[in-house]
């Protein structure tokens, strides 16, 4: 069903009334305006951009009904979903914000209000909201996971999204995936890129330094530029970038081997201090692939950010977070995945300070934001050459396929699939990622699907003997990383997920004690030392000697004209009922 | 006039070089006070053989600058350094290694407390750094998780 312009509007005015976002209030409260007419106010804008994971046309995303939060996060965004998002953020069910935001309804409300983002409209919308603010008073901020998560990004080491990014005027960026080309092709792309990169946290090993590694700096070693100044009709904005802390962890360090990554709080504390006594800005921002939960407790930590335009964990969450600390206040940000959503904050100064701001993280409708043409040109000759390769038509799917929640989704299980009978393996093991996009019922399936779920510069599969210990430590180890009390300790991502096997978690257990009941689908009790044929791929230590996990999944398909699944292997969770992070309506 | 990094590590490495000669020396003679500590195989017993049962108090005042995640457990980076004034001497244990003190340096009255490394950590651990002023110690520790490979994104 499509709906008129009209009723479209008809319905987000609705759901307006009845008691909307607190910064959406001013716009979509009047009856039968639009939400991307947004009420003057403040002397700079500041628009955010962030984990877009190369999705130059529009797209489903559902989001996710299981995302735990603990401890101090328990109950708190980003760790509230479905009723009680809607309920968090007064949100009406069935409207167009309650579908861009979450799960409910999500079928029959995506058929209704249809795909979001795509780098055309995302254009269109950007334009308009520089436009009627005054451009020279606006920037276009990019927290990174930009430059990969498709075919296109993948075949032009990421340089198609480097054109991407510049016709559409991202002014500064910070990075994560983007580091997962070689050094080389990485600077090759930073050549190309018109605005500035930044990262305080990414510095040239010492021993690579000595050997003549290139730096920015060769005295503090940094890669990057760690900040810029823009000035902004009569006021300057220092942008501070924090790049992904655990880059060489979660994906391959042999890609970038000469490159150091980390938190580094005491170094941006001390960065922060040195920018607001000498440069004398009238606001510090950083934008930050750290994740939302590091963000917080790096904003509690670090004094004199009035900002962080965070990424990473995908969360799309309309207000910020308000962080006290020992300088004041750091507004905490997420700006979602997949160009859904378009954060846009207007800051009003008063004696070189913030004294107010407007919130607005605004979802990007495709069908209500005309194709900007110029951008819609370029997308289209950057898939020209791939076209009847990205569209061939592998099956159709007969069951909503996502990826995006804390343990499984059916696209996973698709994977773990195809992995297990494409290898004749007992049990698979898939990357949890949070990019991926969201297949309706229906739908066919086609390459550039299968692509947008997999597309990595390290894609081979590999099977292997391992031990039931063996696995119960990857688990564990994983489960750490996810769930572990000090968000400092975590890398952000999801559960790995399994196929053929099913377990029990105690995400609040410590290190080691979580996972137990761990047996196959047959219901076997997985033997700690007994030895399973396991199958998986996005190996980090090394490159392994399958074929591209893509090709996996497409002959699974190919051989099946529909598509169902309608068994995950989810985990048994333990003590978590009550959490407000998790839904399993 | 700014020399480069590189340029001063050049110079640093051959002055290095030829200090590396002069502490083997001393070093011989050292090693039967310090066997004790660095031989044993547990936390107290390594502290109590270096320090005595000197009384230990948490500081705040000892900076510890290493990974929350470790790139490389082979390979942690770590700089110890503190603003207690009359340090003379700083250890680093890493209670899980078979041998928990990693380090030992004494510090001498010209010397800034502000020492760097790389150690070894067999899996995820505390690291705890004792300084021994006057005849207090004091401690601070610091966790640092060694994974087996992630899956981020």
């Amino acid at each position: 069903m499509q709906l008129s312009r009209r009723e479209f509007l008809r319905i987000l005015g609705m759901a307006g009334a009845a008691g909307m976002l607190p910064g959406f209030t001013s716009a979509a409260s009047r009856q039968g305006s639009d939400i991307y007419q947004l009420e003057r106010f403040g002397d700079v804008r500041l628009m955010h951009l962030t984990d877009t994971h190369a999705q130059l046309m529009p797209i489903y995303y559902r989001e996710p009904s299981v995302n735990l939060g603990l401890g101090t996060a328990a109950g708190r965004p980003p760790h509230l979903v479905t009723r009680s998002f809607l309920d968090y953020y007064h949100i009406t069910q069935g409207s167009s914000l309650a579908y861009a935001f979450t799960p409910v309804n999500f079928i029959d409300l995506a058929k209704k209000y249809g795909r979001l983002g795509g780098y055309a409209h995302i254009k269109t919308l950007a334009d308009r909201l520089r436009g009627e603010f005054g451009s020279e008073k606006t920037l276009l901020l990019d927290s990174g996971d930009t430059w990969q998560g498709s075919g296109t990004a993948f075949w032009s080491r990421g340089s198609d999204m480097v054109e991407i990014c510049n016709l559409l005027g991202v002014d500064v960026m910070t990075g994560h995936w983007e580091f997962t080309y070689l050094e080389a092709e990485i600077r090759k792309n930073l050549a190309a890129f018109k605005g500035d990169f930044v990262a305080q946290n990414v510095k040239v090993k010492e021993d690579a330094l000595f050997n003549g590694a290139k730096a920015y700096d060769e005295q503090s070693g940094h890669v990057f530029k760690p900040y810029v100044i823009r000035t902004l009709g009569s006021h300057r904005v220092a942008v501070i970038g924090q790049a992904f802390p655990y880059t060489p962890i979660a994906n391959p360090a042999r890609f970038i081997p000469d490159w150091t990554f980390g938190i580094n709080s005491a170094d941006l504390q001390k960065l922060v201090d040195t920018i607001r006594s000498k440069e004398k800005p009238d606001a510090v921002v950083l934008i930050s692939h750290n994740g939302m939960d590091v963000d917080i407790k790096l904003a509690g930590q670090v004094s004199g950010i009035d900002v962080i335009f965070g990424g990473h964990t995908h969360d799309a969450v309309p207000q910020p977070f308000e962080v006290r600390n020992p300088g004041g206040r750091t507004l905490v940000t997420n700006a979602g995945s997949n160009g859904k959503f378009l954060g846009v904050i207007d800051l009003k100064f008063s004696g070189g300070k913030v004294s107010g701001y407007r919130y607005h993280l605004l979802p990007v409708f495709s069908e209500e934001l005309p194709a900007h043409p110029e951008m819609q040109a370029l997308i289209d000759r950057i898939r020209a050459p791939y076209l009847s390769k990205l569209q061939e038509p592998l099956a159709t799917a007969g069951s909503l396929l996502y990826r995006r929640g804390n343990f499984d989704g059916p696209f996973d299980q698709l994977i773990c699939d195809a992995l297990r009978q494409r290898n004749d393996a007992q049990i698979a093991l898939s990357p949890g990622f949070r990019w991926g996009t969201t297949i309706l019922p229906g739908q066919q399936i086609t390459m550039e699907q299968v692509l947008e779920q997999t597309c990595m510069t390290y894609p081979e599969t590999y099977v292997r003997d391992m031990t039931g210990q063996q696995i119960k430590a990857v688990l564990e180890d994983v489960a750490d990383n996810l769930f572990n009390p000090d968000p400092f300790y975590q890398q952000g991502g999801d559960m790995v997920r399994v196929g053929g096997m099913n377990y029990r978690i105690d995400p609040g257990a410590s290190m080691g004690n979580r996972i137990d009941e761990m047996r196959l689908d047959n219901g076997t009790l997985i033997d700690a030392s007994r030895s399973y044929r396991v199958a998986g791929w996005a190996t980090v230590g090394s490159k392994s000697p399958g074929e591209p996990v893509w090709d996996t999944v497409a002959a699974y398909l190919r051989d099946r004209k529909q598509v169902e699944i309608r068994k995950l292997n989810m985990p048994l969770l333990k003590n978590v009922s009550a959490n407000q992070g998790m839904d399993l309506s | 006039m700014g020399i480069s990094r590189r340029d001063f590590c050049k110079t640093l490495a051959g002055s290095a070089a030829s200090l590396a000669v002069l502490a083997v020396i001393p070093g011989r003679a050292l090693a039967s006070w310090s066997e004790k500590a660095f031989m044993a195989d547990k936390l107290d017993d390594a502290i109590a053989a270096k320090y005595g049962g000197l009384p230990i108090e948490d500081s705040s005042a000892i900076e510890i600058k290493a990974p929350e995640i470790a790139e490389n457990g082979a390979f942690v980076p770590v700089t110890v350094s503190t603003t207690i004034p009359g340090v003379t001497s700083i250890s680093i244990f890493v209670p899980v290694n078979f041998s928990p003190l990693v380090t030992s340096i004494d510090v001498l009255p010209r010397m800034k407390p502000d020492v760097s490394m790389r150690i070894r950590m067999a899996k995820t651990s505390n690291m705890v750094v004792i300084v021994k002023a006057g005849n207090k110690l004091y401690r601070t520790v610091r966790e640092v998780k060694v994974t087996i490979g992630g899956c981020g994104g």
